[in-house]
């Protein structure tokens, strides 16, 4: 099922959550939805599932409106942060609730809620824990149990808050990584919510990064990584190094270097910024056109990675990650003078600060 | 009283930096028990002493006489009224404050325990002002042949007055601190309300409804100021227990009025055992919620 | 928005659930209540100071709340007592005693009134002892306090005992380390912790004191001037059908609750405002 939101928009109190949001989730996509805390992104997916109701605008499950359908009617699965289980029933009755509260008409046969469960259970690999209880189980163990929860109701749509923020490290990249594989299985359409740019560019067909309630941008995850569309999306994925200057009729001048921004190309003489991830910053010992003068403040061995603090003459800090095997040829030292060369800048007009 | 008894934690030490010397843990057992035997142990063997005093017989024939029968009945109804109409507020007056935010919510908390804080006489005599010969509704009441003051009416009134908070300031603290993600999870997966509220709610809160309910049917019987304002103490038809212990002691057949004190004794025994066993089933649910969370 | 927001809350049911609440509320609180006022009301200024300010009244509130006050006080070093040693330490027993500490919420006030005479009174367990030795208790105003004493005795403890159980040991370790004795641990950081419970739970003894009744009637003696307590007094008029003076003295009486309300939601808030 497609999911259409029309121009939502919502607050609570004189907080706005969400302003004038529009977003199409194709059918059977795995959506992310990106951002910091309180950028809306919960907002938007409880509205969605009708926890919570918009302001204004509209919501269309495949073309037809749902705005005002009642939760229990909406046939979304929803995970939740906490997952919510309810915890004085075993983990079969859990998973069958959503079956045993039908009405007496659609309500399916004991056999056949059994059943169901338990190849529920088999798809969530907890087969032998059926007649636990959720206070029993590991925090990994009832995030499968909430999924096989929200899905043992055949959900249109399958709605995750943050369904790995609740997680240790090592848990959390196996269990994403089913997630991801277990998708690729039943296609239903799915978004999720999530602060952590490493999970979204990992498991999600889609990533729409929020911002103070709104959308910043909306993209395949290399489309969102390799071309941000806005300052604040290149801030929010990855490192980043900002260097100030000027940016005129489609040349850019930052700090000595001299480049062409096509897409400021109706810049008069306007303060600019150019951001560069700090992978991708070359060291070089010898000075060359582009490159800056910096000194090494401080390096520190991050795995297979050197993180290098320069800093420019005019005390201006730059963050490079470079390869082991890079920085060992370089032979650097704290206190070297070396040059420092952004291979791909993106500049914005404007004074969009971090 | 309070929910947070039920979060109890570790803290049993034996010594190190955080503890006293032992002298004068003992010191201080010692005087915190010679208290508590003082005031609570002494008081309640009494009661049991004085009733037994002229034996096994006199002790049952003193629950034998009619005159307390029909207390024992009266206290019974009122009870009987007076519980459930208080656990149907309390478990209603607890949803809508627990599960939603509203203005003035702490406001209509606050109005919820006032019964608590008006001493019982003032609570007996509000309803003489009302429903009394003097009272607003008096005249009218005459005419029409009702009686509600020195009548069962009154007492039960009275009753309900004093033990209306009961069941709803021990289920909002709960109710509370579960939140209402259960609830939300419930209704995603298409239950109806009141499947949500019988198969969700409900198990969740059952310890802490058994608590309420224990408490105020307590109350219910012993009550004796409001009660004993409203009922007009006419023997073998508006006495409850607690007022035919009074007027017996004031009679001087005290193993007789002790022999009656006694079953209310009991039922404060039973009260606190059953309150200590729902206070463990609930301390257990919300250390499992914990843990989840 | 208008004054909830339960647009933002899908559950069921807040609108009649909120209704009924203020229903039998009104119904059973409140409306009750106000008749008490209204009737006030009706007095004239004079009749109503002279009701609740003629000198058996006086004495009488001189009675209660002294009483209630050394009640409260007893009860608050007591209260602190027992649940240090409910929480800190093992001794056999302690879970009986533990629920032992909620029998005065428990047992009837009558049974506690006519129990605590017989103790107290020259023949009784404790005042065959106590009486040659020329301390009367019974039939004085020491009895009240004792009453009072024996009523207002969970509060403290109650209150006192979470605040300790949730008290992170790693703060008395923390004192410790930087060179406080014990007593000094207790008097600078457990006990400022503490405070705000203990206040609270004073309070709410003080408050149960002034309103009781029934556990201390038996006891009192209940001589105008000397041991007629408050609420006592308001029964005495009712039954000379001075419903005027009763009712008068009713609405100091329930003012007086009011006041200690609003003194204990202020001590609750006061208590919270370390919280996070």
């Amino acid at each position: 099922m497609s999911i259409d939101i029309e121009a939502v928009s919502k607050t609570f109190g004189s907080f706005s959550a969400l302003s004038d949001v529009s977003l199409k989730v194709p059918s059977g996509e795995l959506v992310a939805l990106l951002g910091p805390s309180g950028s809306g992104k919960t907002s938007l997916l409880r509205i969605i599932a009708g926890l919570e109701t918009p302001d204004s605008g509209r919501i269309l499950f495949d073309g037809v409106e749902a705005t005002n359908r009642q939760v229990k009617d909406r046939q979304v699965g929803f995970v939740f942060q906490h997952y919510a289980l309810f915890r004085h029933m075993t983990v079969f009755d859990n998973i069958a609730f959503g079956l045993t509260v039908k009405p007496k008409k659609e309500r399916p046969g004991k056999q056949e809620i059994k059943d169901k469960v338990h190849s529920l259970l088999k798809l969530i690999q907890l087969e032998q824990l059926a007649d636990r209880y959720p206070g029993q189980l590991s925090g990994g163990q009832r995030q499968r149990v909430a999924l096989a929860r929200a899905l043992a109701v055949e959900p249109q749509v399958l709605l995750l808050d943050e369904p790995f923020g609740a997680l240790d490290a090592k848990v959390r990249v196996e269990l994403r990584r089913w997630l991801r594989r277990l998708h690729d299985e039943i296609h239903v359409t799915s978004v999720f919510v999530t602060h952590d740019q490493e999970e979204a560019l990992e498991v999600a067909d889609r990533i729409v990064v929020m911002n103070q309630g709104q959308i910043e941008q909306q993209g395949t995850p290399s489309e969102v990584y390799d071309r941000p569309a806005t300052p604040f999306v290149y801030d929010f994925l990855g490192n980043v190094n900002l260097f100030k200057g000027r940016v005129h009729e489609g040349t850019a001048q930052m700090g000595g270097i001299k480049l062409s921004s096509p897409e400021n190309a109706s810049a008069n003489d306007a303060p600019a910024v150019g951001y560069v991830r700090s992978h991708d910053i070359a060291i070089e010992r010898d000075s060359s056109e582009g490159a800056l003068k910096a000194e090494v403040r401080y390096l520190l061995s991050v795995g297979p990675l050197v993180r290098v603090d320069l800093s420019l003459p005019d005390g201006g800090p730059i963050e490079v990650d470079l390869p082991r095997d890079e920085a060992d040829k370089l032979g650097l030292k704290v206190g070297d003078q070396v040059f420092a060369r952004p291979r791909k800048m993106r500049v914005f007009v404007d004074d969009y600060q971090i | 009283m309070q929910v947070g008894r039920v979060l109890k934690k570790h803290n049993q030490r034996g010594g190190g930096s955080t503890s006293e010397p032992a002298w004068v843990r003992y010191l201080l057992v010692t005087v915190a028990l010679i208290f508590l035997a003082l005031f609570l142990l002494l008081p309640l063997a009494a009661v049991f002493a004085q009733a037994l005093d002229k034996g096994w017989e006199a002790y049952l024939e003193a629950l034998k006489e009619p005159d307390t029968l029909s207390a024992i009945r009266l206290t019974l109804t009122t009870a009987a009224v007076c519980v459930p109409l208080n656990l149907f507020f309390g478990i209603v007056a607890s949803w809508a404050i627990a599960k939603f935010n509203f203005r003035g919510k702490s406001f209509l908390i606050t109005l919820i325990d006032l019964p608590f804080s008006v001493s019982p006489v003032v609570s007996g005599l509000i309803y003489v002002l009302i429903f009394g010969l003097q009272g607003w509704l008096g005249p009218w009441l005459q005419d029409h042949d009702i009686k509600i003051i020195f009548a069962v009416p009154g007492i039960i009134l009275a009753t309900v007055f004093v033990t209306f908070p009961f069941v709803a300031r021990e289920l909002i603290p709960l109710m509370e601190a579960q939140g209402r993600e259960e609830e939300e999870a419930a209704l995603t997966l298409g239950a109806s309300g009141l499947q949500t509220f019988f198969r969700v709610t409900f198990p969740n809160i059952k310890w802490g409804i058994l608590y309420g309910v224990i408490l105020c049917n307590a109350r219910a019987m012993g009550e004796f100021g409001a009660v004993s304002v409203v009922s007009g103490h006419v023997r073998g038809s508006t006495n409850t227990i607690p007022l035919q212990v009074e007027i017996l002691y004031n009679e001087y057949s005290y193993a007789a009025a002790f022999a009656v004190a006694s079953l209310l004794a009991l039922l404060a025994l039973v009260t606190l055992a059953v309150k200590t066993a729902a206070e463990w089933k609930m301390q257990q649910t919300v250390t499992v919620s914990e843990k989840e969370r | 928005m208008a004054w909830s927001n339960r647009k933002n809350n899908v559950l069921p049911g807040f609108t009649p659930a909120l209704g009924y609440t203020v229903f039998y509320l009104s119904l059973i609180v409140l409306i009750p209540l106000s008749a008490l006022f209204f009737k006030t009301a009706t007095l004239s200024w004079d009749d109503f100071l002279a009701a609740v300010s003629a000198p058996r009244v006086l004495a009488s509130y001189r009675v209660t709340f002294g009483a209630s006050l050394a009640a409260a006080v007893v009860n608050a070093f007591f209260g602190v007592l027992v649940a240090w040693v409910l929480v800190r330490y093992r001794f056999p027993g302690k879970k009986l005693i533990d629920a032992l500490v909620d029998l005065p919420f428990a047992l009837p006030t009558a049974v506690a009134g006519i129990t605590l005479a017989s103790i107290y009174s020259s023949n009784g367990w404790l005042g065959r002892y106590l009486e040659p030795s020329g301390i009367k208790i019974a039939f004085t105003p020491l009895g009240i306090v004792i009453a009072m004493i024996f009523i207002g005795l969970p509060f403290v403890v109650r209150t006192v005992q979470p605040v300790l159980e949730e008290l992170d040991q790693e703060v008395e370790e923390a004192a410790s380390c930087l060179g406080a004795g014990r007593w000094q641990t207790f008097r600078r950081v457990l006990l400022p912790t503490m405070l705000p419970a203990i206040l609270t739970g004073f309070a709410l003894a003080f408050a149960r004191a002034v309103g009781e009744y029934g556990s201390i009637i038996f006891i009192a003696g209940n001589m105008p001037l000397v041991s007629e307590i408050t609420p006592l007094l308001i029964i005495t008029k009712l039954e000379q059908y001075d419903y005027a003076g009763a009712t008068a003295i009713s609405t100091v009486m329930l003012v007086v609750s009011f006041l200690m309300l609003l003194c204990i939601n202020l001590l609750q808030k006061w208590s919270r405002r370390f919280a996070e």
